[in-house]
């Protein structure tokens, strides 16, 4: 067996987001907030997964990304360049670079259009490619995702289905040839026999088109499968981020913990478990609770937590977590 | 002598007449749930499971069509026999239903004490305070904190899981004999979902109702279920104790559905095992076994003749296959032929 020699110049990661904050303003002077100080990278052909529930700040996070809207503060730097510091113009031709599929295939795409146009779409608004270039290239990538494209060009939305029309919006995302694909939630409108196809379609993509990618979901055991790597957020921070295998095998904050013990297991031997936490749910984002965030529902919490945030730091090598109290081994 | 069963069911179709044709939506059930038994119905969507048992609950649109010589025999009852009025005592009664969305069952403009109250009081017959004092103990049962103060709240000041509770208190109000759950976590966190699936656990133990729990996700029958009733495109295609049909099973369509899931101790990146095409057009379905289309053992046979539910361990696993899993595939066909 040959070793891999170390690369002497670690690549440059492909997303980097630095300490990003979106609030949204609420009757006069309250305040939702979504997202408070949120950093992670994304190195090329790494597969990123964000987890947490639902309401903790995840398709926030993925639209802030894409600047739909900009974050209030922070930074969102794509390829080596810094969005925030783009004009409208710059940003409009920069998004060929990064796309994003959603949760609903069918309400994602216009119904009074058909498929070639809103394969095409992205093309045309980034006025990229002559018409037959265009032509060439939606044939190419609805080929891509498995739809044939003699029989599905002319046709519409409402005649797919569900599945299929979510082939249509990773087509009309590939279009323009992204580096950095985002996926918020994109199986989990779908029936098992179809998220099983949809999930191999990204990974083979993801392979055939050097792509690096964030992946929202609230599954853990899909994230498990697809993801390199894993942010946990809790209301709008995020609490843990390691590779999958480490997460999985032993979670340092007990939040991750207690999202990790509920997943339940089609195995009838394994008794279920309740989450290893507090009852009750997410509190508001409005007036998030001080110190670390988790206090309110965590089974480790002391007097410390209920006053100081916990910063996200290394406990090991490519392992953050914020807690004050994290596991370690 | 055995006691007989709570419920059973036999030749149920019913079918809805559409602008695009007759569609199938149960087309030929039969099965039985005994007392105090939490049965799993599992299959992809649109294959049925809401509609059968809206059926049973005698809550189906106008345009529904029930078969003539279905039976659906409840607790003595023959309810295809019951006029609308006795159908209405027995359901909310005897037989509870909670929905996904538990403001299918739920009146915005109603506090939650006054919904609690209004089936106790008809059913029951309580006064007033007899019914809010009842109403506060059914909120602590479903695990509701400060009961006293929730009882006058509106629903939409509750949270996703809390409304889910209240329609669970609200369906156990009258201590039904069968409580069937249409698919009561899937819009819910997993950290919400296991709760509620512990509380309705709990409830159907200590009533010793029985459950039908409705659901697509066969991770949250796995360990919740006494037996599993598998549905595809309208039809019951495997049915047998939760533990038998996960340690041994024989439909194919059911092997394809629990190998399409990712499980947490498979590596990174493994490519899932996928079932081909998608569930057929119920207005069209293939003749012979519905799922042969998509099935990787599929022979003429199955194109051509559609299987019934049998048993070949004379016992209670019942499938509907002529080319079943965990034997040689020929014999099966020959036993028949
Ligand atoms: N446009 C908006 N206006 C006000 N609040 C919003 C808006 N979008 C999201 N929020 C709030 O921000 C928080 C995070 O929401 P979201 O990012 O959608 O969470 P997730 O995707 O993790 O479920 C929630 O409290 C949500 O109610
Ligand atoms: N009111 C209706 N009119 C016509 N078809 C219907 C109606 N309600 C349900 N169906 C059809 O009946 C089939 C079974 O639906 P349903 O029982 O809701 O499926 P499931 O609960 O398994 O997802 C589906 O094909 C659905 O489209
Ligand atoms: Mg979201
Ligand atoms: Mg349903």
């Amino acid at each position: 067996m040959s070793v891999v020699a170390p690369e002497t110049t670690p690549k440059e990661p492909v997303l980097k987001v630095e300490d990003m904050v979106v609030e949204f303003p609420l009757d006069g002077k309250r305040v939702v907030h979504a997202v408070s100080g949120v950093s992670f990278e994304i190195r090329p052909g790494e597969t990123l997964g964000l987890v947490g529930e639902s309401g903790c700040g995840k398709s926030t996070t993925a639209r802030a990304v894409m600047q739909l809207p900009a974050p209030k503060s922070g930074k969102v730097i794509m390829n080596g360049v810094d969005l925030a510091a783009l004009g409208r113009e710059e940003l409009r031709r920069e998004r060929r670079h990064f796309q994003m599929i959603f949760q609903d295939p069918i309400s994602s795409l216009n119904p009074r259009r058909k498929v070639a146009d809103i394969v095409a779409m992205p093309l045309v608004i980034m006025g990229i490619g002559t018409p037959e270039e265009r032509d060439a290239r939606v044939r190419e990538v609805l080929q891509a995702v498995g739809l044939d494209p003699d029989s599905s060009l002319q046709r519409r939305p409402f005649q797919f289905s569900g599945g299929q029309c979510q082939r249509i919006s990773i087509a009309r995302a590939l279009a323009s040839e992204p580096s950095i694909l985002i996926c918020d939630e994109p199986v989990s409108a779908l029936d098992v026999s179809i998220q099983a196809q949809i999930i191999n379609l990204l990974q083979d993509m993801k392979d055939r088109y050097d792509l690096s990618m964030l992946l929202i979901s609230h599954d853990l055991s899909v994230v498990k499968l697809v993801c390199d790597r894993v942010a946990v957020m809790y209301l709008g921070r995020i609490c843990e981020m390691t590779d999958s295998e480490t997460l999985y095998r032993a979670p340092a904050h007990p939040y991750t913990a207690a999202l990790l013990s509920a997943i339940p297991e089609a195995d009838p031997t394994r008794p279920p478990k309740l989450a290893a936490m507090k009852e009750g749910e997410l509190p508001s984002a409005t007036e998030p609770p001080p110190g670390c965030r988790f206090h309110t529902r965590c089974l480790r919490a002391e007097a410390i937590c209920t006053e100081v945030v916990p910063p996200l730091v290394d406990i090991a090598e490519g392992h953050q977590a914020a807690c004050h109290f994290a596991v370690t081994d | 002598m055995s006691e007989p069963p709570l419920l059973q069911v036999d030749n149920l179709y019913t079918h809805f007449q559409t602008e695009r044709g007759l569609v199938r939506a149960v087309d030929g059930v039969s099965f039985t749930l005994d007392h105090g038994v939490t049965l799993g119905l599992v299959g992809e969507s649109g294959c049925g499971k809401t509609i059968l048992c809206r059926t049973l609950m005698g809550l189906l649109p106008k345009s529904a069509k029930i078969s003539p010589e279905a039976r659906v025999v409840f607790n003595g009852h023959d309810l295809r026999g019951l006029d609308e009025r006795s159908l209405r005592e027995i359901r909310g009664r005897e037989v509870a239903m909670i929905f996904q969305d538990p403001m299918t069952s739920l009146n915005p403009v109603m506090k939650v004490g006054a919904q609690i109250a209004e089936t106790l009081i008809h059913h029951l017959r309580m006064s007033k305070n007899e019914a809010r004092d009842r109403g506060i103990e059914l909120l602590r049962a479903v695990g509701i904190s400060s009961p006293e103060r929730r009882i006058d709240e509106f629903p939409h000041q509750l949270s996703g899981g809390i409304r889910q509770r209240v329609a669970i208190a609200i369906a156990l109000a009258c201590e039904p004999k069968l409580l069937i759950a249409d698919e009561p976590t899937t819009a819910l966190d997993v950290t919400v979902q296991a709760g509620i699936l512990d509380l309705l656990q709990q409830q159907q133990r200590e009533r010793h109702m029985s459950m039908i729990l409705i659901t697509h996700d066969l991770g949250v029958v796995a360990g919740r279920t006494d037996e599993i009733a598998v549905m595809y495109a309208g039809k019951l295609v495997e049915r047998s104790s939760t533990k038998a049909l996960f340690a041994n099973t024989r439909m194919p369509y059911t092997q394809a559905l629990m190998e399409s899931i990712p499980h947490l101790d498979q590596p990174t990146h493994t490519r899932l095992k996928t079932i081909s095409g998608h569930p057929p057009n119920l207005i069209n379905p293939p003749l012979g076994c519905r799922f042969a289309p998509r099935c990787s053992r599929a022979d003429e046979h199955c194109q051509e003749a559609e299987p019934s539910l049998r048993s070949d361990d004379g016992a209670d696993h019942t499938y509907a296959c002529w080319r079943p899993v965990g034997q040689p595939p020929t014999r099966a066909a020959a036993e028949v032929s």
